[in-house]
């Protein structure tokens, strides 16, 4: 039978016929003249007659040109992997409908990828959702950005003088003088915080309270919600019980919201102030993590101190702070300048009359300054800020580990859709769209996974606010995502995407389509490079977690070391109590026996061990300071740590005495004045020497003469200020030889009994001598794990990170190791069949574990030395390149890597040889 | 008055009078394209006779123009060949053509039928 394909097929060729309609003419045509030749043949003609006759039926007419107006010409052949278009992103949808199908058919991995990258970005987002409120937001108020802080910008030597507040910037005479000589803000105002007690006797129960001047609100452009604002006009020298501005918690929370709150009376220190406004939710004053209840003009200072000294009043008294809103073409630099140029006439016109020569020298050097106040003051920040920071840090190393994880199933993924993709590359696909392709699930899984990790997050900042608050200090954040959230939640979307998206998508677009398809399932999957890739994520795995388990370690011993740290003296079983004595308004000549009376009752309370006064209590943060000068010896002006205790203070908080005597009944007013000493006061100004007889002068204001101390006992070293701070030389004295003491009485009392259980009988004890005293109760043990927060925060969330760390870098050395038993089951049989037992086939195995751990440890020792600098400065009692916590951390990493290679090698040692061979 | 070769005319009454041949052979049952025009050949008794340069187009003509539709079907033992069937369009055509020609004949013969009567 002749072709007469090739001769229709010369006549269409000009048409440029779609491929399918052309295959069909030359079908249907190369029939008709076969049966034509068939029944030519049948009718007696010869095969070159009939071939002939064929031939002259296909010449004879016009074949091409009667088709010409026919038959549509195909349409510009599709380049696959572009769009008609050529608009790059076109196909996109597709790409991601078809990731959506991939995933859904393989939920097992779409559940641990979206798992893991919510985890990951959830940890990420809610670190830096803190941070956000913490540094970065700007306060709520109109135009931030012009708001400025005008604190002292310089004091070279330190103040002298009280200080009475979180932020204790100026004193009063400052705060005038600096509102009526400043010329570069529009408006400037004063304020300090200081909690307040709202109960009238009995248990105290604090208010934070905002002291304002008239000026505070304008400045910041605050508008009431309810009635008005204090103004100038409120805040009058002597103004006395004036009125008071409430938060809207305070005002929903005491009043119950009602519009009837104005011309309401709240209480404070006893004094009645009466509400005359409300301000807006969102204010909370210009301390960020801080909130106010109640806002009082400063001018009514004086009266709720009593009998107290006033803030206000006294010179020396530092307690305030200034915002000012620059004018309009000012900036903070400017302002800056002007206040240096004005500071020395401030100073010189404020210097305290107490102060002597060398600190009127220091006084005058002072300078005022500008510093921007966008987004607000915070203690949190110097605080938090580079835990935070750093805790980032080890959440993004979480992360990458993570990603690492991904990448290692996606390349495991794309290497069993190596035939795919060759089929694809095969049918035009270019290798630009196969890496879109795979990109596009990335992006997908990425996208599921920063939702989740979004709405984790929000849950995990709001943990992190009520881990750092504590019943003293409410941390109040503002937490609702910003634009700045939301951009580092995308922007870790997209990264996480191409992290682990972008190795598996290279991978795949570059698999030679030819040998795709010719090779066997399994040699298609062993790729040398490729499974290198895949060790190459696992070593790092390792490293990283090493890292981050080294710093979970280092955290976690530097709380332990706080918690179990030898303070000089016992933390367990002793409750403060914190008694106001200033309702009483008793003379100063009767306060000592009067103190002494209470102590005496609450000794007597059944269940109470020892009971003892003090001034300041151990590591709560409160101070006391003074220069010592030691006659005939080059110890002169030199700073000492103060307290003042009653006899029993040492056996209540069992601190050893180690020579001399406590203080007793022989120490009184009358008697010479007597002093107890730490050990670090005789080595450091003592040279050691027996301290016992020994004598040491105070320095007094005014140029009045040094008050002598004599030294009747020696006491080891206890913390003071800090559990973190080194040893200082600490000098108690008598309070029964104090001459100016205070309306405030503070006792330690240690008990068997559970404290709680004990603070009714207190109550009652001291209701019985009068009911008007204010108590407020605390516990030692409770106050010093709370100063520990931070160290308790990082220890906490590092070894979680560390852990987490951990288990995602075993889950990613098992997932590499079973893989690569999968690959050798060949080899695996051969030896097995040669001979090798069962032991050799795990050490086979092993080794290969091991090699990759072994990288692994020794590139992430170096990172974590490298890493470690970074947390030093948060670190107690031991160095970042403390050996034994890298040792610790990289045998615990061993041992679980060992175990989780170790399943894989055991599977690959109960291989049939036989079975594993018949599989070839 | 315009000249026509005969040739010309030949081939374009040929080429009318053929669709309404190939729509009058699809009317009762589906035919392939060498069945139809050995059909034409049959009928007209060699007369009106299609080389495959020629037939083609004018089948693939109809079958645009809605009048046939063309399916590859597939017999035991046998290679699939393209048959054609009238679609609803085609046999209101073949009905319309039928009546014009019919007149068109009556009117012919009436014409030389008188001439030669």
């Amino acid at each position: 039978m002749p072709d007469w394909g090739k001769g229709i097929r010369a006549r269409l060729e000009g048409l440029k016929l779609e491929p399918t309609r052309e295959a069909e003419i030359v079908e249907e045509l190369s029939q008709h003249l076969n049966d034509r030749y068939e029944e030519l043949l049948a009718g007696g003609a010869t095969a070159e007659q009939a071939y002939r006759s064929g031939m002259e039926e296909l010449n004879s007419g016009r074949l091409t040109a009667e088709l010409q107006p026919l038959l549509r010409p195909a349409p510009p052949p599709i380049v696959l992997g572009q769009d008609e278009r050529g608009n790059p992103l076109a196909g996109l949808w597709r790409d991601l409908r078809y990731g959506v199908r991939l995933l859904r058919l393989n939920p097992g991995f779409a559940l641990v990828a979206i798992l893991s990258l919510a985890l990951g970005i959830g940890a990420n987002t809610a670190i830096f959702q803190l941070l956000d409120a913490v540094r970065l937001r700007t306060l709520p108020v109109r135009d931030p950005q012009e708001l400025a802080n005008i604190p002292l910008v310089y004091h070279p030597n330190g103040r002298i003088g009280s200080f009475s507040s979180p932020n204790p910037q100026l004193t009063n005479a400052l705060w005038e003088r600096l509102r009526d000589q400043q010329q570069g803000f529009s408006s400037i105002g004063a304020w300090s915080a200081q909690k307040l007690n709202l109960s009238q006797g009995g248990e105290a129960r604090y208010a934070n309270a905002l002291w304002v001047s008239g000026s505070f609100f304008a400045t910041l452009g605050t508008q009431p919600i309810l009635g008005r604002l204090i103004s100038p006009a409120d805040d009058q020298p002597g103004c006395g019980s004036s009125g008071v501005v409430i938060s809207d918690a305070f005002w929903q929370r005491e009043f119950g919201g009602g519009a009837s709150v104005l011309g309401q009376k709240v209480t404070l220190e006893g004094h009645p102030f009466e509400v005359i406004g409300v301000t807006p939710a969102s204010f909370f004053g210009v301390v960020v993590g801080r909130t106010f209840d109640v806002a009082i003009p400063i001018c009514a200072e004086p009266s709720l101190a009593g009998k107290r000294q006033s803030a206000l009043r006294n010179p020396q008294g530092w307690w305030l702070a200034a915002i000012g809103r620059l004018k309009p073409g000012w900036t903070v630099e400017r302002a800056s300048v002007q206040l240096a140029a004005i500071s020395p006439g401030i100073f010189e016109a404020t210097l305290p009359a107490e102060y002597d020569p060398t600190d009127r020298k220091n006084y005058l050097q002072f300078k005022l300054g500008a510093l921007p106040a966008a987004s607000g003051l915070s203690d949190l920040r110097e605080e938090y800020e580079d835990p935070l920071w750093l805790l980032m840090g080890i959440s993004g190393l979480v992360l990458l580990i993570a990603c690492a994880n991904l990448a290692n199933l996606m390349v495991a993924r794309a290497t069993a859709r190596q035939r795919e993709m060759a089929v694809r590359l095969a049918l035009g696909a270019s290798r630009g769209r196969l890496v879109r392709q795979l990109l596009a699930e990335g992006l997908l899984l990425a996208v599921v996974g920063a939702l989740c990790g979004a709405g984790l997050a929000q849950a995990l900042s709001r943990l992190l606010v009520s881990f750092l608050s504590t019943q003293n200090s409410h941390l109040f954040l503002d937490l609702t995502p910003d634009w700045r959230v939301l951009a580092f939640t995308a922007g870790l979307a997209i990264l996480t995407c191409l992290l682990f998206g972008l190795t598996p998508a290279i991978q795949a677009a570059r698999t030679a389509p030819g040998e795709a398809m010719k090779a066997t399932g399994r040699a298609a999957t062993a790729g040398r490079e490729r499974f290198a890739v895949r060790r190459g994520l696992v070593v790092s795995q390792v490293a990283l977690s090493l890292v981050l388990l080294v710093g979970a370690l280092l955290f976690v011993r530097t709380l332990r070391n706080l918690v179990t740290l030898d303070a000089g003296f016992q933390r367990d079983h002793i409750l403060i109590n914190d008694i106001d004595l200033s309702p009483l308004r008793l003379p100063v000549a009767n306060r000592v026996a009067y103190k002494q009376e209470l102590l005496t009752r609450t000794r007597a309370i059944p269940g109470v061990i020892s009971a003892a006064s003090v001034r300041v209590v151990p590591v709560s943060g409160n101070g006391w300071n003074d220069n010592i000068n030691i006659p005939g010896t080059t110890v002169q002006r030199k700073i000492a740590d103060f307290n003042r205790i009653s006899p029993g203070y040492f056996r209540t908080v069992g601190t050893p005495l180690l020579a001399g005597r406590d203080f007793d009944d022989r120490d009184t007013a009358a008697s010479p004045q007597v002093a107890i000493v730490t050990e670090k006061f005789v080595q450091k100004f003592l040279a050691g020497a027996s301290p016992i007889g020994k004598a040491f002068g105070v320095v007094q204001q005014g140029g009045k003469p040094d008050r002598i101390y004599q030294i009747v006992g020696l006491v080891r070293d206890t913390k003071y200020s800090d559990l973190r701070e080194e040893f200082m030389p600490i000098v108690f004295v008598a309070e029964a030889q104090n001459d100016s003491p205070d309306l405030e009485a503070q006792f330690m009392i240690r008990s068997d009994a559970p404290l709680t259980e004990l603070i009714p009988a207190l109550k009652r004890t001291v209701a019985e001598v009068d009911p008007a005293m204010v108590l407020n109760f605390s516990v030692f043990d409770t106050m010093i794990r709370e100063g520990l927060l931070r160290e308790r925060l990082m220890a906490t969330l590092s070894g979680f990170f560390g852990f987490l760390a951990a288990i995602l870098a075993m889950i990613g050395l098992y997932g590499v190791i079973s893989y690569m038993v999968v690959r050798r089951r060949n080899e695996i049989g051969i030896r097995m069949a040669l001979g090798a037992d069962r032991s050799d086939i795990v050490g086979l195995i092993m080794r290969e574990a091991g090699t990759l751990l072994g990288i692994g440890l020794v590139v992430g020792t170096v990172l974590a030395l490298i890493a470690g600098t970074a947390a030093s400065a948060l670190l107690f009692g031991l160095r970042a390149s403390d050996p034994w916590t890298l040792t610790l951390a990289a045998l615990g990493l061993a041992l679980v890597a060992a175990a989780a290679s170790f399943l894989p090698a055991q599977r690959a040692a109960t291989l049939d040889p036989m079975q594993a061979l018949r599989e070839e | 008055m315009t000249y026509m070769a005969p040739k010309v005319f030949d081939r374009e009454l040929k080429k009318g009078s053929a669709e309404l041949l190939i729509l009058s052979l699809l009317e009762h049952r589906p035919r392939h394209g060498y069945e139809i025009s050995k059909l034409i050949e049959a009928r007209s008794e060699g007369v009106l006779r299609f080389n495959v340069a020629s037939f083609y187009p004018l089948l693939y003509r109809l079958e645009q123009r809605g009048f046939i539709e063309g399916r590859w079907v597939e017999k035991a033992g046998q290679r699939r060949r393209r048959y054609y069937r009238l679609t609803a369009q085609g046999r209101k055509m073949l009905k319309e053509q039928r009546s014009i020609w019919r007149d068109f004949v009556n009117a012919m013969n009436q014409i030389t039928g008188a001439e030669h009567a």
